[in-house]
């Protein structure tokens, strides 16, 4: 289905229309041997995709000739992955990353949208520079979605043009990379984000609590001698928005969060009936403060690695619901600002390519002697997540969270079956490899996962019916 | 060395305690620490002093002994040895501190290495570029030790993965200080020589042992209170922490076994050495204080304070210090008052490290039955007779 | 550099294993005595004389040849310590700490040093003896006196007064002390 515009829109100004791949003239696809697993359940079944739509789902489908069979043996069959949080880069960043580059590194993780964030150079804090993002989206990989700022230039203080960029389709607004510190602001900014029926996501850090920290406040920073930021940073920021959320009935959606209260906190407002929602990233779900301990800067990230009993609350909170989504926080930088001392490094670690193998041994990996997971959490780790559970937090349910499903008027996370949209991913859960950063579609090589090895790989993604990636190699 | 090799991640888990990349830290609870002889053992591999915790007590048992004979030579005519003749060692220094860069200058002066100075303000990282690429182009002119310091915690630990050469840690950030630390308590193992009638290289470090040592200051941003209180604890003296309660590090859990208290009138009757850190305005400290008239009111060392102290108690402070704020005048001029002590032997102690790390190969227990081999010991093998690794 | 280091050295944690015992406590005296009485007739008297043991193994001597001279002469002749280790050329070849301190008692200017060592060996010690000793002045003369030479001298130093002339093979290893000389290997532990 080709996007439209929303109805609400009076200013006539269209979003641009996704051109559909070149050779997208009815070309057939056959997904063959793998288990499809969607929001309505998991069956064993092949997939036959023709043009961009899915147009059967059952067992042994036959291979029309000419078309091209991808092998999905042992494989999981899911709507394609949605990222609810990366950075993008472009405009003003473009050795770290562009909107091509990391487009093709979504494909390769397995996700067929992302949300590029909006701190860019200059900031998509105005209609010319959505429209450009928008543009360069046109022809990548994956379906670039665009976040806009809450104020102008991110400075917090003055609203950005919320109204404007609707008008293109932005759905989510935040200022991430920052929190948006003065109350009275963010106030205004949910009941005016009220009215035009967005999204606020908000990265919760207060300033004057994490000033000067490069990493978690805790018993390792202390150790180590480098200023800390307190878990308390994240969980006044949340508190306080959820007291505004409360009193502007307001929408507000809680990016990468971190500490155990943090979670605590939105699990009360969710009980509570407040249109609240959260997301994680999958570093917070594997790895601690302790990575710390040789003063690498791969590992420095906004906000921090935290302690074991938070990556704990993390994973629980995703079993339990609390949790609505894995986001990746995709952070590329260039090797200048990551090859140097503690307190110059930008903080920030390539995710998208990664995510998928980091999640699955987070959540689903089994746990009976603690091995097998990616990263330290031992025994007190909550039972491994059934497949389509971590396939929601993956895909529909940040598809919904974003406005892309299908009921929404998008293309993602919907449940495979004839009519669909075929965006699609193909995930093996058991492959093992090596991560090595030279070998990542990204441009840039900050993964903290470097010369680890990771079980769990995607294997095919198809983005509008076209293979984009297949056996692990990115085809556009 | 490749770029990747540097960044590789070697989190590991050694018996006996929690230990990664070489460093021990801490659990969410009590601080677990690797065996002493672990720790030494690892010491004895590195060609680095990054933090004084890697030494162990071997190791800084051999430092004081060795500073011992360089003492020495500081009180010849000519205070110099030709121990290092032909090394290159070059200080990195990209925080201010004249004091710290001369006494490590002097030191490789004295042990007549060749030296170079190198300070932020004047180099060409304010021209952009970065503290890896400035450190390999030095490098690369052939160096044998680099003295760093730096505003940010982990800085020396980054050179060292970057270049060959051995990196002495002169300051880095809040974390340590290990060449004060040593300093220190050699300072403190010569007032109790000389208190028990002694030669200080007839006393071992056994005199710490029970030692009742006051740290009195801003701790939160001291890394000279971190590095001594790793030292004196591993050395078994019993430390006691006093300062205001927003100039007390955010958790203790992270370090070795401490008291804290607030008040420094009820700690003095009790101590043997009241250690008093420096105020640090000039990182912001005074934020963290109403004002610094108020801190001298109840953390200043007066001379009614320095009354409380015990007859025998020694005063110490790193320098440099500011009078009438941690430190009356006129107690700073007192016998008991060993500051200037302190600069002295730090040229010694400096000495001693750098020639430990450049000249000895690495200290440790062994390190005796090597070196009565004597230059005697015939010529250097080309192959070691025993076939493979001796040690 | 701590590797290459460990390949070059003698054994690390090396245990000397004695095999002859070549002089008794009895005989160390006597040649020490010797010593003693060579010292006093070689330089005439023991005007501006002052004994320097090397650290470690030549300290003892020492102090046992100036009970000697005191014995013969009646006056106390001053003893120095001295630890080469500042001044070995083989420091960053092997690890080298020093073993003692070093205290001489006095500017060396117009003195007559006798130099005291249990072996000497290749030189290498003694050379840097010689250099240590000029950074306390000038000396009017250095003289040499050990208890055993057993020869492979890599350097052209050789002794004034000698204990025992002993030739050994170079893997050899021996020992000296007051009680005695003995002759025996080193072997790893």
């Amino acid at each position: 289905m080709p996007d439209r515009c929303r109805p609400w829109i009076r200013s006539g100004v269209t979003v641009p229309e996704v051109r559909a791949a070149p050779s997208a003239k009815r070309h057939t696809v056959v997904i063959r041997g793998g288990t499809v697993v969607d929001a309505t359940g998991e069956r064993r079944a092949d997939v036959v995709v023709s043009g961009d739509q899915v147009a059967a789902v059952g067992e042994s489908a036959s291979a029309p000739p000419g078309a091209t069979v991808l092998d999905a043996g042992g494989c999981w069959v899911a709507p394609g992955l949605v990222d609810l949080h990366t950075h993008l880069r472009e405009p003003g960043d473009e050795d770290a990353e562009n909107v091509e580059s990391g487009a093709r590194a979504a494909a390769c993780g397995g996700y067929t949208a992302v949300l590029a964030m909006p701190n860019t150079d200059p900031p998509i804090d105005s209609a010319a520079v959505a429209r450009e993002v928008l543009e360069l989206g046109v022809g990548a990989a994956c379906r670039v979605a665009v976040a806009g700022a809450i104020t102008v230039g991110r400075a917090g203080q003055r609203l950005a043009p919320m109204g404007e960029l609707a008008a293109l389709g932005v759905r989510i607004f935040t200022d991430d990379g920052t929190g948006v510190q003065d109350v009275g602001v963010m106030r205004r900014a949910l009941e005016y984000g009220r009215g035009l029926g967005v999204t606020l996501a908000q990265h919760c850090e207060d300033a004057a609590l994490a000033a000067g920290g490069h990493m978690h406040e805790g018993a390792w920073s202390s150790w180590l001698g480098v200023p800390g930021r307190p878990a308390e940073a994240e969980e006044v920021m949340v508190a306080r928005d959820i007291a505004l959320a409360r009193m502007t009935g307001a929408r507000i959606h809680f990016l990468h969060l971190s500490t155990a209260r943090s979670m605590a906190l939105v699990a009360a407002a969710k009980a509570e009936g407040l249109a609240v929602s959260a997301e994680v990233a999958p570093h917070h779900l594997s790895l601690t403060d302790a990575e710390m301990a040789g003063y690498d800067p791969l590992f420095k990230v906004n906000p921090p690695l935290r302690t074991d009993a938070d990556v704990v609350a993390a994973r629980s909170a995703c079993a339990d619901g609390t949790v609505d989504a894995v986001a990746t926080d995709h952070a590329p930088h260039p090797p200048e600002r990551k090859d140097t001392t503690l307190d110059d490094a930008a903080p920030g670690m390539l995710g998208l390519e990664t995510a998928v193998a980091v999640v699955l041994g987070a959540l689903a990996a089994p746990v009976a002697d603690g091995g097998g997971r990616t990263g330290g959490a031992g025994p007190r780790t909550p039972p491994p997540m059934a497949a389509r559970d971590v396939l929601a937090l993956l895909s529909w349910r940040p598809a919904r969270i974003a406005g892309l499903t299908p009921d929404q008027g998008g293309d993602q996370g919907g449940p495979i079956a004839p009519g669909a949209a075929a965006n699609l991913c193909v995930i093996d859960p058991t492959h093992r490899w090596q991560v090595d950063p030279v070998r990542l579609a990204s441009r840039s090589r900050n993964t903290p996962w470097a010369g680890r090895t990771l079980t769990g790989r995607v294997r095919h993604t198809l983005y509008r019916g076209e293979p984009v990636v297949v056996d692990a190699e990115a085809q556009r | 060395m490749s770029r990747t090799d540097a960044r590789t991640p070697t989190a590991r888990r050694a018996p006996g305690g929690r230990v990664r990349d070489g460093h021990a830290g801490p659990e969410d609870g009590p601080l677990v620490v690797p065996e002493p002889e672990e720790r030494a053992r690892a010491a004895r591999e590195r060609r680095h002093l990054l933090s004084v915790g890697d030494l162990g007590v071997e190791g800084i048992a051999d430092v004081l002994r060795v500073s011992d004979s360089f003492v020495e030579v500081g009180r010849r005519a000519i205070p110099k040895v030709p121990a290092l003749r032909g090394r290159t060692v070059v200080m990195v220094f990209a925080e201010e501190s004249t004091r710290t860069r001369l006494s490590f200058e002097t030191a490789a002066k004295r042990l007549s290495a060749d030296v170079m100075s190198f300070s932020w303000a004047t180099s060409s990282t304010k021209k952009g570029e970065s503290l890896r690429d400035t450190v390999e182009t030095v490098a690369a002119m052939g160096v044998d030790a680099f003295v760093v310091r730096h505003p940010s915690a982990g800085a020396p630990a980054a050179v060292a993965r970057w270049v060959d050469a051995s990196v002495v840690n002169a300051g880095d950030g809040w974390h340590e200080h290990p060449t004060q630390a040593l300093l220190d308590c050699y300072t403190i193992r010569q007032a109790l020589a000389e208190r028990a009638g002694r030669a200080p290289e007839e006393t071992g470090v056994e005199c710490f042992a029970g030692l009742r040592v006051a740290v009195v200051g801003d701790v939160r941003h001291s890394r000279v209170a971190r590095s001594g209180v790793l030292a004196l604890s591993a050395l078994g003296a019993r430390v006691t922490l006093v300062a205001p309660g927003s100039l007390v590090p955010p958790s203790l859990a992270g370090w070795p076994p401490v008291s804290l208290s607030y008040d420094l009138d009820a700690v003095l009757p009790d101590v043997d050495v009241c250690y008093l850190l420096r105020l640090q305005t000039e990182r912001g400290a005074g934020a963290f204080l109403p004002s610094v008239r108020e801190y001298s009111a109840h953390y200043g060392l007066t001379a009614r304070r320095a009354r409380l102290l015990p007859e025998d108690a020694i005063v110490m402070h790193p320098g440099p210090m500011n009078r009438g704020i941690e430190i009356a005048d006129d107690v700073a001029d007192l016998p008991r008052s060993v500051v200037l002590r302190q600069v002295a032997n730090g040229v010694a102690v400096r000495m001693a490290v750098l020639f430990m790390l450049l000249g000895a190969g690495a200290p440790g227990p062994d390190a005796a039955t090597a070196s009565t081999a004597g230059p005697d010991a015939g010529p250097v093998p080309a192959v070691d007779p025993l076939g493979g690794d001796g040690a | 550099m701590a590797e290459r280091e460990r390949r070059l050295t003698p054994p690390r944690g090396g245990v000397f294993v004695p095999r002859v015992q070549v002089l008794s406590h009895e005989d160390v005296q006597r040649a020490l005595t010797r010593i003693g009485h060579e010292i006093v007739e070689r330089n005439h008297g023991l005007d501006d004389v002052i004994l320097v043991g090397l650290q470690t193994g030549g300290v003892p001597l020492a102090f046992r040849i100036a009970s000697v001279l005191e014995e013969i002469e009646g006056s106390a002749v001053p003893v120095g310590l001295l630890d080469v280790a500042f001044y070995r050329d083989d420091i960053g070849i092997r690890p080298v700490l020093p073993e003692a301190v070093t205290e001489i008692p006095s500017d060396l200017a117009g003195q007559l040093v006798v130099l005291v060592d249990d072996v000497l060996f290749t030189g290498r010690t003694v050379r840097a003896a010689l250099n240590a000793l000029a950074d306390y002045g000038r000396a009017r003369a250095v003289q040499l006196a050990v208890m055993v030479d057993r020869g492979h001298r890599e350097l052209p130093i050789r002794p004034d007064y000698v204990g025992k002339n002993m030739p050994t093979r170079i893997d050899e290893q021996v020992d000296v002390s007051l009680e005695g000389v003995v002759l025996g290997d080193v072997v790893a532990r």
